[in-house]
Formats: C-alpha cells, sequence, structure tokens
C-alpha cells in the first residue's frame, strides 16, 4: 500500500525508458505517455484521498527506518502538487500532440517529458533533502535538453545561460548540504527538524538556511530571476507552457518545505529576507512585465510576479497565508499554462511576437479570445475565478503577519498584472482584423481541446474552491504545525 | 595519410581483454568490497572506447552492432524493473532479496537481486559512456 507513494515518480521513468525503444512508433508513444500521465493522476487522486483518512504516508525505501534510509512522505502539500502538475502535464501533452511536430517526437520529446515529471514529483514527495538534489538533477537534465531541443541559434544562446546558472546554483546546493551535514548530522528532513528545533536554530544554522534560501531562490526565480524571460521564452510552446507552470513551483514548493519545516524558528531573520526577496521580485518583474512589447516577455515577467506573490504567504508565517500560497499555487500552475499556451498558439498563428502587430483575433477566433479573457481575469484575481480566494488568503494572512508593506506591493501587482495582460488583449484580440477569412490557419482541435478543460478547470477551481478547501487547509495546517509531519515521518523510530 | 599504429593495435588485443576482465571482476566484487556496477560499468565502457580508438568506428560496429543510447535505456530498465518488483511483492520499495543456493558446478553460492539491479547500472554507465564519446567524435 504504501509504495504507491513512490509511483509518480518510478513510473514516468519506467515509461520514459520504454519510449526510448519505441523511437519510430509515434502514435504508440502519444498513447503511452497520455496513459502514463492519466495513471499517476489516479495514483496522486488517490493517494490525497488516503491522507485526508489515514493521516501522512510513507515508504522507506528497502525497509530502511529513518532516519538511515531514503524515504517519500506523501502529506497533502505535495500531493496536491503532484496530482495539479499531472493534470498540467496531461494537457500540456494533448496540446503537443496537435502542434509539436514529429521531429521533436522522433528526437525523444516523450521520454524527456516523462523524466522531467518524474523528477518534478520527486521532488515534490521526497522526505530527504540529499534525495531532494537528486529529484531537481533529474528534472534539471531533462529540462536542458527540452530547452535546447530543436537546436536554433536561440535556443543555444539561452540554454547554455540556463545549464551554467543551474550547474552554479546546484553546486551551492551541494555545498549548503555539507554545511547542513556537518550541523546537525543527518539529511532526513524530518529528523533535521527535529535537530534543529532541539539545539534552537543559531546563527550557524540560520547562515546554512540561508543558502538553500538563495540556492532556491535562483530556482524559482525569486530575485535571482535573470535567467528566467530568456530561456522560458525559447522552447516550443508545449514546452513553454510545462517550465513556466511546474518548474519554478518546485523551487517555490522547496522554499515552503524548507522554512515552515526545518527552519522556522527564526522568522525575524530568515522570513523578512523572504519577503524582502518576494517585494523586490515583485516590483522588478512588474517593471519588466510594464516595459515588455513582446508577448513572451510580459508572460515570462507574469511568471516572475506570481512567485514573488507566492511566497508572500510563506513570508507571513500564518496558517492563513501557508493556506493562500497553496490555493495560489494551484491556480498558478493551471493559469500560467493556459497563459502560455494562449500566447504561444497566438505567435503561431499571426507569425509575429510583438503586441502591437496583431490585431483583431478575436474575430476570427472568438472562442479562444474569451478564453484569454477568463485567463486574465484568473490571473489577476477576479472572483469568482480561481485566483481570488488565493490572494484574499495570501492578503488575510500578511495582515495577520503584519507584513502591510508586502501586502500593498501583492495586491498593487494584480493592477499591474492585469494592466500588461489587458494591453495584449486590447491590441490583439479586439480591433479590426488583419487576417482574412482564407488566411485564417485554423487552431488544431486537439489545441483547443486542452485550452477549454484548463479554462474549465480555472473556473472550476474558482467556484469549487468550497469543495478544495477541506484538502487546502489540511495542508496550511501541516505547514503551519511541523510536528504533524515530524510526527508521522519518525513515527516507527525507536 | 594513415598512421602506422601497429603496435598499438596489437597491445590493444590483448589489453582489452584484461580490462573487461577486470571490468567484470570489479563488478563482481562490488557486493562486499570496492567495486560495484558503477565502477565496472565504467571500466567496461573504456575498455570499449580503447577498441573504438584504436580500430574505426565501422569496424567495431560489425562486431559490436548495438546502439549504446538503447544499451543504457535496458539498463535504466534493468534497474527500475528490480525496484518495482518490490511493489509486486507488497515489501517497500527498492527492498532486495537474497539467498544461498546449492549449484552445479559453482557449488553453495550466494545469489542476490541486487546483482541485476548493479548489471542495469553497469549497463547504463556504459551506453552513456560510449554515447557521449561516440558524439564527441562525431563533429562534421
Amino acid at each position: 500500500m504504501s509504495n504507491m507513494v513512490v509511483l509518480p515518480m518510478i513510473v514516468p521513468i519506467i515509461t520514459g525508458v520504454l519510449l526510448v525503444f519505441l523511437r519510430d512508433y509515434i502514435k504508440l508513444q502519444r498513447i503511452v505517455s497520455l496513459l502514463t500521465m492519466l495513471f499517476v493522476m489516479g495514483v496522486s487522486g488517490t493517494l490525497l484521498y488516503v491522507v485526508q483518512h489515514q493521516g501522512i504516508v510513507k515508504v522507506d525505501f528497502s525497509g530502511w527506518l529513518p532516519p538511515f534510509g531514503i524515504l517519500f512522505v506523501g502529506d497533502t502539500f505535495a500531493l496536491i502538487l503532484v496530482l495539479t502538475a499531472s493534470i498540467v502535464t496531461i494537457l500540456c501533452l494533448v496540446y503537443a500532440f496537435a502542434t509539436i511536430g514529429e521531429r521533436h517526437e522522433k528526437m525523444y520529446f516523450y521520454p524527456f517529458v516523462l523524466f522531467l515529471i518524474a523528477g518534478i514529483n520527486g521532488s515534490f514527495l521526497t522526505g530527504d533533502i540529499f534525495n531532494l538534489f537528486v529529484c531537481f538533477e533529474v528534472m534539471l537534465l531533462a529540462s536542458y535538453v527540452l530547452i535546447a531541443l530543436g537546436g536554433e541559434k536561440i535556443q543555444l544562446r539561452e540554454s547554455l545561460k540556463y545549464v551554467l546558472i543551474n550547474v552554479v546554483a546546484s553546486w551551492m546546493f551541494l555545498v549548503a548540504l555539507a554545511f547542513l551535514y556537518g550541523a546537525v548530522k543527518t539529511l532526513n528532513m524530518a529528523h533535521i527538524a527535529q535537530r534543529v528545533a532541539e539545539v534552537g536554530q543559531d546563527p550557524m544554522l540560520t547562515t546554512v538556511s540561508i543558502f538553500f534560501l538563495i540556492v532556491f531562490a535562483v530556482k524559482a526565480g525569486l530575485f535571482f530571476f535573470f535567467w528566467l524571460p530568456g530561456s522560458y521564452s525559447v522552447p516550443p510552446t508545449a514546452v513553454q507552457a510545462l517550465f513556466a507552470a511546474l518548474l519554478t513551483k518546485v523551487g517555490i514548493y522547496a522554499l515552503i518545505r524548507t522554512f515552515t519545516l526545518m527552519f522556522p524558528l527564526d522568522q525575524g531573520v530568515t522570513h523578512w529576507l523572504i519577503g524582502t526577496l518576494a517585494g523586490l521580485t515583485i516590483i522588478l518583474g512588474c517593471m519588466g512585465a510594464l516595459a515588455g512589447k513582446d508577448v513572451r516577455t510580459i508572460a515570462t515577467y507574469n511568471v516572475v510576479i506570481s512567485v514573488g506573490f507566492i511566497l508572500i504567504g510563506l513570508a507571513s508565517g500564518t496558517e492563513a497565508g501557508y493556506a493562500g500560497a497553496v490555493y495560489y499555487l494551484i491556480h498558478d500552475i493551471l493559469a500560467k499554462a493556459l497563459l502560455f499556451l494562449i500566447l504561444g498558439t497566438v505567435v503561431y498563428l499571426t507569425g509575429e511576437i510583438v503586441v502591437k502587430n496583431m490585431s483583431g483575433l478575436i474575430r476570427n477566433y472568438p472562442l479562444f479570445g474569451w478564453l484569454y479573457f477568463i485567463t486574465m481575469c484568473s490571473i489577476a484575481g477576479f472572483p469568482p475565478l480561481s485566483g481570488f480566494l488565493g490572494k484574499v488568503l495570501i492578503g488575510q494572512g500578511a495582515v495577520e503577519g503584519q507584513n502591510y508593506v508586502l501586502l500593498a506591493l501583492g495586491f498593487a501587482s494584480s493592477i499591474i498584472v492585469l494592466y500588461s495582460l489587458l494591453r495584449i488583449f486590447l491590441a490583439s484580440f479586439f480591433g479590426e482584423t488583419t487576417i482574412s477569412e482564407e488566411d485564417r490557419i485554423p487552431i488544431p482541435k486537439l489545441a483547443m481541446t486542452s485550452f477549454v478543460m484548463l479554462g474549465v478547470l480555472i473556473v472550476g477551481i474558482g467556484v469549487g474552491a468550497e469543495a478544495l478547501s477541506p484538502f487546502v487547509e489540511d495542508a496550511a495546517e501541516t505547514l503551519a504545525n511541523p510536528a504533524i509531519y515530524i510526527d508521522a515521518v519518525l513515527a516507527n523510530m525507536e | 595519410m594513415k598512421i602506422n599504429d601497429v603496435i598499438l593495435r596489437t597491445v590493444v588485443k590483448g589489453i582489452v581483454f584484461i580490462v573487461f576482465t577486470l571490468g567484470i571482476y570489479l563488478f563482481f566484487a562490488g557486493h562486499n568490497a570496492p567495486g560495484g556496477g558503477f565502477i565496472g560499468g565504467l571500466v567496461l565502457g573504456s575498455g570499449v572506447i580503447l577498441l573504438y580508438i584504436t580500430f574505426d568506428i565501422e569496424t567495431v560496429h560489425r562486431g559490436m552492432p548495438f546502439d549504446f543510447k538503447l544499451v543504457a535505456a535496458l539498463g535504466v530498465l534493468l534497474a527500475t524493473g528490480t525496484a518495482i518488483g518490490s511493489i509486486v511483492f507488497n515489501v517497500p520499495f527498492l527492498t532486495q532479496a537474497d539467498n544461498y543456493f546449492h549449484l552445479p558446478l559453482l557449488g553453495e553460492t550466494h545469489l542476490t537481486t541486487v546483482t541485476i539491479f548493479e548489471a542495469g547500472v553497469a549497463l547504463t554507465v556504459v551506453g552513456t559512456l560510449v554515447t557521449i564519446i561516440l558524439s564527441i567524435s562525431e563533429d562534421e
């Protein structure tokens, strides 16, 4: 039973490797990758249900009990993210079926998407910080390939930067791990939390935690986001959407885990620092989004803004803030995927990336245009769409934590986000159409299916927030009371 | 211009067997002593690369008609396969089993499933190593 926790990571790896042998059978590759992700979705949904009723599930690899072995832990927070990630991957895959092209499909596109997902799910589920490093690397190696795949000049340039920055960040991750291991003599996250609580979080341990903060900030695009806009705009649309939806979220997840579970005791320093970085990220991201002239720049800076916004929830250090962060993570994974898919399709339809050079798309593609409108409203946080509740709860958390500056910044950023996206809507979707009926390129049916389903999900999460709330509350409760997590993991330790 | 490499070819023909034997020895030694799938795989892989350097790619490929990308994939499949086996037997993931068997000729033998896992690791290392070197040498 408890072995189920490992399936979201191991199944994509195995089917991904199988697909390497099936290189020439594109149809079969599509079916297998889709079935794999559906299976992962089913497993994570079931686990989420089990965790609600029986508490946190875990599996100690080869039966080595903590703190000696590696383990996977499924708590509500991790499982919600695994579930959302697999849903988004399914829809991005559906979009990719229609658009990615045979050249990519024959160059192991699907195996690498599956490896990427394996790394992401592994990062969410692992309970061992060194294993977290390994899962990060699995994810990053797959993402290196997916960025460079296609071999265009600009892809090569951006992927080189991306690889270098991530290699440096991973090296820092290792150094931080060495410091941590030297200080507390364990790598099991729950055990680290216990030891840190026992000795009190002295300045030495806080310094180590700031090292981790920098590492994860680079990966999440928190303040150190200089690599993000370039590298997220070069791969094919389906890959862009996957990256925008998931990669920064893994960094955010790691930050939240680190500073709620392992180093929650010196909030005056760590949470203040996170809050400051989040505020700066929002300001800089807004400047980028306002200055952007092409759809890709605007979209990538919107990713940056949302990273800052989610981490306000962490910086507030309150249960409401955590709940808001969880809601907003779910929303942001879905909404950013849809935003990138739609804007990528706009580029495909018009052949233009500069906002001013497009016009009147909504006349040719009405449903498509209104879906963009829904995405925009949801990212800006209009009720009853998915972004609303997350924003309210993060706001509530900021008030409770008395972070009024962050509160103001966060809500001011919503207006900037709305403005930057509305500019695309007014210029590119409204106005006189530049495409005549004969030149109209049809949107592939599968692509449209994936837009509509993401749109339905965004509306559904907003309207059905009530149904989600037991899960989110449970996740936030575990984050606010790390003892629940620690007790579950170390239950059978002497 | 053809380089005179008679000495290299003659020596390599002998050396390669020593390298392969050492690789296999290290692979089996790994269970209780330094060695194992990774190191054994590295030594085996370097033996293959030595062949590629001495004789040209086409010649070696005639003798070993493998796509080394697939060798690496097969290795991962083997390693993850034994890991999945633990799920079938409903014991914690990655659990390995071992037992003593009385085999003809070999006598009392210690057989473990971890050897299969390690074989997967070794194949992955060989496959990846050779693929990297071949890709570098392929530049036009």
